[in-house]
């Protein structure tokens, strides 16, 4: 391995701080993939340090422009600036009350320091199958809002954001200004968790569950995981059976084998094995399901 | 590459600088400001030993261009000391033993101070779960978190953090 000395950025590149968005959407028509977004950084400059600075030859830093940042809830939705501190969303009392789990994904990432700095997109937009906010907002039917200077805005299913390892359905000259997130249904439960090294690293593996209960059957279940592919995932067909389906400790049980058998982790991945990955996947499907559907008002027998 | 001239408000005092767009905060604070609190120790966000904070709330600064930190008030563990006192945290630390090389500890003051700003009731758990990304390869951290809840005390008695 060449040496890598942290202590410095040996790439160059210009800086720059538009105060609007619309003039950093110029910038980006103008600049392309040759523009690259800094948010909080935290991904962006360790990438930078180790010299996987491409072809970049603008930093634009997006701090400047207001309407990146807050938490607003209108009738039906919640938005949630793109640039917003992972932090500020942490503690934000409408999240803490609609979305729990993404509030607990968020408060189990990396340490303080890190979430003072990083945002909600960063963490999309960098695409690690890790990304931690990623499931919760799948699970919770979330859509990211992409603008550029071209074609205006446009909405992506969370679920349909990734393509692969690092890579999202994001045009060079898009910013993700959002991530909106419907209002759950009434009778809506959730639970997030996370296994990893020590506290403040990433995740060997995470699971996301949301559950919509009618009555003592499953209206809808959404299931997500975070490093058993080369994308966070949401299991479509695994999750959508329960639809319509009595909840019972086997239904639990019967998901927690297919999602098991569903995962295909890599070989070696932060020193965790596929054959770990399945058995945790086992329990961690049993923990959240049962959580979720409790947190739902639901009782198991 | 281009250069900037930015105002950083370090420690209550701004202070106009020309710096490249690609050199960081860390490397400005201990090499141009001649501030050598703040430590390099991993360079990329693991260790914490680079903390400083930004008005309340604790950033690494081995991972912030020092461009991006134009206007901000930045606050370094020197800062922390006011007419020659140190605050309640560095106070502590010192108190209970919670200092071997000490590389660590400018870090553990900054994230400590940040910890009992934001919570001066906390418990052990929460100081443990507040600093964990804050490394000691030394003390094992029982003596960091007995500081820290120490200094929740004194906060509380009105002893400045
Ligand atoms: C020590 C450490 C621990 C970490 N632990 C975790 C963890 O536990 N869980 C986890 O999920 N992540 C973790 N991370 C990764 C990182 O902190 C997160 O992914 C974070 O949310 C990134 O946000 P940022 O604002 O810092 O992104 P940046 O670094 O600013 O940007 C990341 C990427 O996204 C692009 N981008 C940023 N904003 C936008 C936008 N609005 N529109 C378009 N593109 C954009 C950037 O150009 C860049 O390519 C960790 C990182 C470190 C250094
Ligand atoms: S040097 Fe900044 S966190 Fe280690
Ligand atoms: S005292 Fe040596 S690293 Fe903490």
């Amino acid at each position: 391995m060449g040496e890598i000395n942290t202590k410095f950025v040996e790439h160059e590149y210009d800086y720059v701080k538009p105060a609007s968005l619309d003039e950093a959407l110029d910038i980006l028509a103008e600049k392309k993939e040759k523009a690259k977004i800094y948010a909080g950084g935290t991904d962006l400059l360790v990438h930078l340090k180790m010299g996987k600075g491409g072809d970049m030859e603008v930093m634009l830093d997006i701090n400047g422009i207001d309407e990146l940042f807050g938490v607003t809830k209108s009738e039906d939705s919640v938005r949630i600036g793109g640039a917003e501190k992972i932090w500020v969303l942490e503690t934000n009392p409408v999240i803490n009350e609609l979305y729990p789990a993404l509030a607990k994904a968020m408060s189990l990432m990396a340490s303080v320091s890190v979430r003072n700095m990083a945002s909600i997109a960063g963490n999309f937009c960098n695409a690690s199958p890790v990304a931690d906010t990623v499931g919760p907002c799948m699970c919770y039917c979330g859509k990211v809002e992409l603008k550029s200077k071209e074609r205006g805005v446009r909405y992506v299913d969370a679920t349909e954001f990734f393509v692969g390892p690092g890579r999202t359905v994001i045009e060079p000259d898009e910013i993700l200004t959002a991530i909106i997130l419907p209002i759950p249904k009434e009778n809506t439960g959730d639970s997030f968790t996370k296994i990893s090294r020590v506290r403040p690293d990433i995740a060997k593996i995470s699971l996301t569950c949301v559950v919509t209960r009618d009555g003592d059957k499953v209206d809808t279940c959404r299931i997500a995981m975070g490093t058993v592919a080369p994308t966070p995932k949401y299991f479509d067909e695994i999750s959508e059976a329960l639809n319509g389906k009595k909840m019972t400790k086997e239904l639990i049980a019967d998901t927690a084998d297919a999602l098991e058998a569903a995962i295909k982790p890599r070989k070696k991945s932060r020193s965790s094995t596929p054959e770990y990955k399945k058995a945790m996947t086992h329990l961690m499907a049993i923990e959240n399901l049962e959580a979720a559907w409790k947190a739902s008002g639901g009782e198991l027998a | 590459m281009s250069m900037h001239e930015i105002t950083l408000i370090v420690n209550g005092k701004p202070q106009k600088l020309t710096v490249k767009s690609n050199e960081l905060l860390l490397n400005v604070l201990r090499d141009k400001l001649f501030l050598t609190g703040a430590k390099y120790g991993c360079g990329i966000a693991e260790c914490s030993a680079c903390t400083v904070l930004k008005g309340d709330r604790s950033i690494m600064s081995c991972l912030v261009p020092a461009v991006a930190a134009d206007g901000w008030e930045i606050t370094t563990p020197e800062g922390l000391v006011v007419d020659g006192e140190l605050n309640a945290v560095q106070e502590e630390l010192v108190n209970k033993g919670a200092i071997q090389c000490g590389f660590c500890t400018p870090g553990m003051a900054m994230t400590g101070t940040a910890c009992v700003r934001e919570n001066p009731d906390a418990d052990e758990a929460f100081v443990r779960d507040y600093m964990r990304g804050n490394y000691c390869r030394c003390t094992g951290y029982q003596a960091i978190v007995e500081a820290i809840l120490a200094a929740c005390e004194d906060a509380k008695n009105g002893k400045r953090v």
